[in-house]
C-alpha cells in the first residue's frame, strides 16, 4: 500500500555494514586532512628531530665502536627506525580516538545506535580505516628513513612479516583508542588517555638500549608491551631471524590490548548517555 | 493503517537517572498511521520517552512495544522498523548531504540502483537538491534539519520519532516539514513527535498527549482537549494541566498567568 510497507533492510549485515563504515572513514580522513597529516608529521619530525639533533652524540652511545658525529648518526638512524615506525602506528591509533569521540559527541553515533546496525561495524570501519592510515603512515617514514640513508637487510619474507605486524600492531592499539575516545567526555580531551600510550616506545627499547637505565625503569621497560614489539621490528628489519618467545610475547601483547579495547569499546558504544 | 494493532504501546514505563525519577509511569498507545504530539513543559520527560522507544535507553520498569516488537527483549527488530531524529544533529558534517544520503542508503542495503533513486527523490522531496554536493558543515541550521529528517526517511521506517523536529527553524522550513510530516502519515507511517510549539500539534496530530513530571496528564484529539478543559487553545490547556518546573519560582507561575491572560485579550 505504501512506502511504510517497503522494508528493505531485515536486520544488520556485519560485512556490508563494516566496508560502508570504512568508506565513511577515508572519506572523512580525505575531508579533514589535517588530523590525517598530523598523524605522519609527528613520527617525521621525530626522526629527523633524533637524527639530525641527537643522532650523532647518541648513536656513539647505543652503538659500540662507533664515532660521534656523521657515523653516529648513522648509526642512530638504523637504531630508533623501528621505534619512530610503531611511532607512526601508535600516531594513527591515536586519531581514532579523536574520530570516536566526534561520532559519540555528536548526534551521529546516536543515530547508527538507533538503526539495525552491529557495533562491531560501527566501530570496526574506523578502525579499519586506521589500519590503512598507519600502513601508509609507516611507509612514508619508512620511505624518510631510506632517503636519510638507512639501509634495511630485509627479504621478502621479511618485508611480509612487518606488514603483517604492523597491521596487527595497528588493528590492537585502534581498538583500544577507539575505547578510550568513547569513554572521553568531550573531543578535546578524546586525545589524553591515547598520549599514554605514545609515551611508551620512549620507555622501552626503542631510543636508547634497556640496559643503561636504572633498575626499575629498566624492569618497566623489559616488560611493557612495546618492548617485544619494536625488538620483533628490529629484528625483522635488519633481516635476522627474530626471537621466538619476542615474537610470541609482542604477538601475545597485540591480542591482550586489541581483546580489552575491543569489549570495552562494545560496552561503551551501549552506554546509556542521558 | 489506523485501526490494527498498535505501532506504540507504553505500559507503565518508569525511568530514573541516579535518584532523579524522569518518567514516572507513562502508558501510551499510538494506532498505526497516525500522528500523535507528545507535549510537555522542559524536563518532562519527553526526550527520555524518545530514547526508550528507540532503544537508546532502557526502562527501569514497565514493558514498552514498538512495531509489534519488546524494546528490551528485540530491540534489533525495534531498531530495524523505526526511523529517530533526535534534538542534536546527526548529519555527518564532513560529508556533502549526498554522501550522508547514501551513507544511510547503503546502511539499508538499498542496493546501488535503488538507493540512488531513494536519495535522488527525498533531495528532490526536502527541497536540498540544489546543496546536495556541498559539505554538509556549510549548510544552514534549516537544511540540516532536512536533511536530518530525510536521512531518518532513507530506510522507509515504519514507525518515526521526531524529537523537537522544527526548533530553530523559520516559518517557511517549519511548513515544509509539516508537509512531509502529514504525507508520511497519509502514506501509513506512524509518527511520534515531541514539540513546545503547541501550534504545531494543534495542525499535524491526530492526537495529542500532554505528559508533565513524568506522567501523561492528559490524552486526546486536540479538539476533545480543548473541550475537555474549556479551553481556547492548546496553550491554555497546556498552562492549566501542567505545573511550573520545579527551578522556576513563583515568577514564571505569575508569568504564565499572564500570558494567558494577553491571548485572551488579544481574542
Amino acid at each position: 500500500m505504501t512506502a511504510a510497507t517497503i522494508t528493505p533492510s531485515a536486520g544488520a549485515r556485519p560485512l556490508a555494514d563494516t566496508l560502508t563504515m570504512l568508506r565513511r572513514n577515508l572519506l572523512r580522513a580525505v575531508r579533514y586532512p589535517g588530523l590525517t597529516s598530523f598523524t605522519v608529521g609527528i613520527p617525521i619530525v621525530l626522526l629527523l628531530l633524533f637524527v639530525f639533533v641527537f643522532g650523532g652524540a647518541l648513536g656513539a652511545g647505543v652503538v659500540p665502536g662507533v664515532t660521534p658525529g656523521a657515523e653516529g648518526r648513522a648509526a642512530y638512524l638504523a637504531y630508533i627506525t623501528p621505534a619512530i615506525l610503531l611511532f607512526a602506528v601508535v600516531g594513527a591509533a591515536q586519531s581514532v580516538a579523536i574520530t570516536a569521540a566526534m561520532d559519540a559527541t555528536s548526534g551521529i553515533m546516536a543515530r547508527f545506535r538507533t538503526m539495525a546496525i552491529a557495533p562491531g561495524s560501527v566501530l570496526g570501519g574506523p578502525v579499519l580505516g586506521t589500519v590503512i592510515q598507519a600502513v601508509v603512515a609507516v611507509v612514508i617514514v619508512l620511505g624518510l628513513s631510506v632517503a636519510l640513508g638507512y639501509r634495511p637487510g630485509a627479504g621478502p619474507l621479511g618485508w611480509l612479516a612487518l606488514l603483517g605486524l604492523v597491521v596487527v600492531v595497528a588493528f590492537a592499539t585502534s581498538w583500544l583508542c577507539v575505547a578510550m575516545g568513547l569513554a572521553a567526555k568531550s573531543v578535546e580531551t578524546a586525545s589524553n588517555t591515547p598520549m599514554l600510550l605514545t609515551a611508551l616506545p620512549f620507555l622501552g627499547s626503542g631510543f636508547v638500549p634497556v640496559e643503561t637505565m636504572p633498575a626499575a625503569v629498566r624492569w618497566f621497560a623489559e616488560y611493557q608491551p612495546f618492548t617485544p614489539i619494536i625488538e620483533t621490528t628490529r629484528a625483522l628489519l635488519t633481516g635476522t631471524a627474530p626471537d621466538a618467545s619476542t615474537t610470541v610475547l609482542a604477538l601475545g601483547w597485540c591480542l591482550l590490548l586489541g581483546a580489552v579495547g575491543y569489549a570495552w569499546s562494545r560496552a561503551l558504544y551501549r552506554r546509556e548517555r542521558a | 493503517m489506523p485501526g490494527t494493532s498498535p505501532a506504540i504501546e507504553i505500559r507503565g514505563l518508569r525511568k530514573s537517572f541516579g535518584d532523579q525519577t524522569v518518567l514516572d509511569g507513562v502508558d501510551l498507545t499510538v494506532a498505526a498511521g497516525t500522528i500523535t504530539a507528545l507535549l510537555g513543559p522542559n524536563g518532562a520527560g519527553k526526550t527520555t520517552t524518545v530514547g526508550v522507544l528507540s532503544t537508546l535507553l532502557r526502562p527501569d520498569a514497565g514493558t514498552v512495544r514498538v512495531a509489534g516488537h519488546d524494546v528490551v527483549g528485540a530491540p534489533e527488530a525495534v531498531r530495524a522498523a523505526i526511523g529517530v531524529t533526535g534534538q542534536m544533529s546527526a548529519v555527518d558534517d564532513l560529508l556533502t548531504g549526498v554522501e550522508n544520503l547514501r551513507l544511510m542508503a547503503s546502511l539499508h542495503h538499498l542496493g546501488k540502483r535503488a538507493g540512488r533513486q531513494r536519495v535522488d527523490a527525498l533531495l528532490e522531496q526536502f527541497g536540498i537538491a540544489d546543496a546536495a554536493r556541498k559539505p554538509v558543515a556549510t549548510w544552514s541550521g534549516g537544511m540540516r534539519r532536512k536533511l536530518d529528517l530525510a536521512m531518518t526517511l532513507v530506510g522507509s521506517p515504519s514507525v518515526v520519532f521526531l524529537d523537537e523536529p522544527t526548533t530553530g527553524l523559520d516559518p517557511r522550513s517549519r511548513r515544509t516539514l509539516w508537509d512531509e510530516v502529514t504525507a508520511l502519515a497519509a502514506a501509513g507511517t506512524t509518527i511520534l513527535l515531541t514539540t513546545q510549539y503547541l501550534e504545531e500539534a494543534d495542525r499535524l496530530a491526530h492526537r495529542v498527549a500532554v505528559l508533565d513530571r513524568g506522567r501523561i496528564v492528559a490524552d486526546g484529539t486536540p479538539a476533545d482537549l480543548k473541550a475537555t478543559h474549556d479551553a481556547g487553545t492548546l496553550d491554555d490547556v497546556f498552562l492549566r494541566l501542567t505545573e511550573p518546573s520545579t527551578e522556576a519560582s513563583a515568577g514564571a507561575s505569575a508569568s504564565a498567568q499572564s500570558a494567558t491572560t494577553t491571548e485572551e485579550v488579544a481574542r
